[in-house]
């Protein structure tokens, strides 16, 4: 080790930001007024796209996703799930084994009724070749999933095996970001606050690079494919 | 071409020039990334106005930088997080080996990352006997290459297809890869294949930062690759390499700026992977690093602020200003002989580096305006390369030629009448020179610039005398109706 940090880093940092900007400290005051901006967190200008009624959100994020590269199939009701990931299965000649995320909507389906179908829970290693996830919401402006990681749902499902299968309910979709921000402010409320999961993945298709010549390549270190099992959880519930 | 060393532009510009593969490279640059990022601002009504919200954050976040810099420490450590503040590149690089020492990492994988680049982590972990291993499509090409990035975000932009099969058959054939691979798919998938295990055997696991969010500690990466999220998964220890001015209040906030990010910078509607990270695993979560650390860099960005260079410091490092900008697409980003390269490195390397090093990169551009037209923050680059160019004037860092030739103009232009008179003898001595062909092959004043190029002849008139002859005819146009 050549030298140790030295101690005194930070207040230097502090001290020549404050003398840059020539004045001291914030006064408490000033301090009050920074922090309601953080506690409102307003939203700052949410583009139209991102708004208006949910089944034209939900026919948004459907068109997004498949210009970003998602394959998408729309099932009936969230029972005919395991039933359109074998398909998918066979229709890609993939294995049969697939890792499913430890949640208990997910593991609660009825993957038995896929006799062809070998499931196991847990993370994902480096010889996983398909996973099957939930996640915590679709964001139809750009067509994007927004995974949460926690005990129910390792990360690594979502970058190390070739193929990502996710099963996302329509009532899941939003029109934009910030409606997934509420939505996260709500299911993690704390005190004043809210506590963030160790990662929030959003996820706009599968894994690409442009590095050689500027040439668009699917599969470069993520998911070979991402492929959204799409469950029409509210026709008729209007 | 000598890398690194911002003193030889004109060095290497000349040899830049003459270098059929690197042209060809960089000709792809103009025909997509220009014409994506046009198509993505055009599919989005309110580009500009989240362009100026963002600006208008920027300046907000820079005018408090020191209130959120401690709010975003507070909420980093109360998730579990370590900050560590850093003056120096020096003071970054010990802390990185600090940290790295502690888990006793044989290797290192890496998320592509700018800051690391500045501080030159790689070559100093080596030295200490760590492996770093660029896990970035880009960035693996130019490490087996050993070269610097030559661009913000395509790392590897000056190489074409073929010098990358080269290099990939003569460092993967040790590996047992001893086919020469010809097509990108077949390319990409070697190096998958290849960089796979490592994600797994590393022991720490580097990258960069877009942003940091204040409100919630977290910090955030864009990346299409997925590379950054292996990095900072598997290993135990994630390791966050970034800088002061990339924190913003919160995760609103920084929406805004996602916005506009992946449009600016690649024309995508978003990046395939947006990732928001805030400490380290959760004692019931089942995968992710044991311990989170934050290394904040400031290296003279604390002495930009509340200068005359403050607005460099809202750059999103998107890369459109070299994308755009014609002298970057001639002479490529080694040429400037710095990390950061193009209209916004010309700007930012004499505030990191020093005026008189790298005093030829404020005039390696036309001043076209093209740069500040697609910055998504609205940074006057035009106007910050004129203002370095007038410190390493006063500096004395313009050779004497070229302030003899400042003087003898500066003469003229105090005195119009004279400066009118010479101006006329010399548009009506060139017209006579180029009489024949309506155009001049040489010039023996300014050979450099008619050895690439033909001079048109001029028409006979100064400006001044067409102005004048046009104002004239416009005050009888108005006056007739």
């Amino acid at each position: 080790m050549t030298e140790p940090v030295a101690k005194s880093g930070r207040e230097a940092i502090l001290g020549a930001i404050r003398q840059s900007l020539g004045r001291p400290a914030l006064s408490a005051d000033a301090r009050h007024e920074l922090n309601e901006h953080i506690d409102k967190h307003r939203a700052n200008l949410v583009p139209a796209r991102g708004k208006g009624d949910h089944a034209a959100q939900v026919e948004r994020f459907q068109e997004m996703v498949r210009a970003a590269a998602c394959t998408v199939a729309v099932v009936a009701s969230e029972a005919a799930v395991p039933g359109a990931v074998a398909d998918y299965l066979r229709a890609n000649n993939l294995p049969t084994q697939v890792t499913l995320a430890p949640d208990e909507w997910l593991c609660g389906l009825d993957w038995d009724s896929q006799s062809l179908l070998e499931t196991r829970q847990g993370t994902a290693g480096i010889d996983d070749l398909v996973s099957v996830t939930p996640a915590f919401a679709g964001v139809a402006e750009t067509g994007t999933l927004v995974a949460l990681s926690g005990k129910d749902h390792p990360t690594t499902l979502n970058f190390v095996p070739d193929y990502h299968v996710v099963a996302l309910r329509a009532s899941q979709v939003v029109g934009a970001y910030e409606e997934v921000w509420a939505r996260l402010r709500k299911a993690n409320k704390q005190g004043r606050g809210f506590t963030m999961p160790r990662t929030v993945n959003m996820i706009t298709g599968p894994s690409r690079t442009a590095d050689i010549a500027l040439t668009i390549e699917l599969g470069a270190h993520g998911p070979r494919s991402l492929h959204i099992v799409l469950i029409d959880d509210q026709t008729g519930k209007d | 071409m000598e890398f690194m060393n911002p003193s030889i532009f004109k060095e290497n510009a000349r040899a830049a020039l003459a270098d059929k593969d690197l042209r060809s490279a960089m000709a792809m640059l103009n025909a997509g990334m220009v014409p994506n990022r046009q198509a993505a601002v055009d599919r989005l009504p309110e580009f500009t106005l989240l362009s100026q919200r963002g600006r208008e954050l920027k300046d907000h976040v820079l005018g408090n930088l020191d209130f959120y810099l401690e709010s975003f420490e507070r909420n980093c450590k109360a998730a579990g997080g370590h900050v560590h503040w850093c003056a120096t590149p020096a003071d970054a690089q010990a802390a990185v080996l600090k940290i790295c020492r502690s888990v006793d990492a044989k290797t290192v994988t890496k998320g592509k990352s700018m800051i690391a680049e500045e501080i030159h982590l790689n070559e100093f972990l080596e030295k200490h006997g760590i492996e770093p291993v660029e896990t970035d499509l880009g960035e693996y090409i130019i490490q087996l290459a050993q070269e610097p990035p030559s661009h913000i975000i395509g790392p590897a932009i000056h190489k074409t297809k073929d010098q990358v099969s080269d290099l990939f058959l003569k460092h993967h054939a040790k590996l047992g890869r001893t086919e020469r691979q010809t097509e990108p798919p077949k390319m990409v998938n070697e190096a998958r294949e290849i960089l796979r295990q490592k994600y797994f055997d590393a022991d720490v696991g580097i990258t960069g930062a877009n942003y940091l969010i204040a409100e919630t500690g977290s910090s955030i990466i864009v990346t299409n690759e997925g590379n950054g999220d292996l990095t900072q998964t598997l290993p135990k220890i994630h390791i966050v390499v970034t800088s002061l001015e990339k924190v913003v209040p919160t995760l609103e906030d920084a929406t805004t700026f996602l916005r506009i990010l992946a449009r600016s910078a690649t024309g995508q509607e978003f990046s395939a992977y947006t990732t928001i990270s805030t400490g380290p695993r959760r004692p019931d979560d089942l995968d992710g690093p044991g311990e989170y650390h934050v290394i904040l860099l400031d290296n003279g960005r604390s002495t930009m602020l509340g200068s005359e260079v403050q607005d460099m410091l809202r750059c999103i490092r998107c890369g459109a200003c070299m994308n755009h900008c014609p002298v970057y697409q001639s002479v490529g980003g080694h040429t400037y002989g710095t990390v950061y390269v193009g209209p916004m490195g010309a700007v930012l390397s004499p505030a990191l580096l020093g005026v008189s090093e790298t005093q030829h990169l404020p005039c390696a551009s036309t001043l076209c305006g093209r740069c500040e037209e697609v910055c998504p923050v609205a940074i006057p680059l035009p106007r910050l390369l004129r203002q370095w160019r007038e410190r390493s004037f006063e500096a004395g860092k313009v050779p004497g030629l070229e302030r003899w030739g400042l003087s003898v103009w500066a003469f003229f232009a105090r005195r119009p009448w004279l400066y009118g008179l010479a101006a006329r003898l010399a548009v009506r001595g060139l017209r006579y020179l180029g009489r024949r062909q309506g155009r001049l092959r040489t010039l023996w004043f300014a050979g450099g610039w008619t050895d690439g190029r033909d001079l048109p002849a001029p028409e006979g008139q100064t400006f001044q005398e067409r102005w004048r002859r046009q104002q004239a005819e416009r005050q009888r146009g108005g006056a007739a109706r």
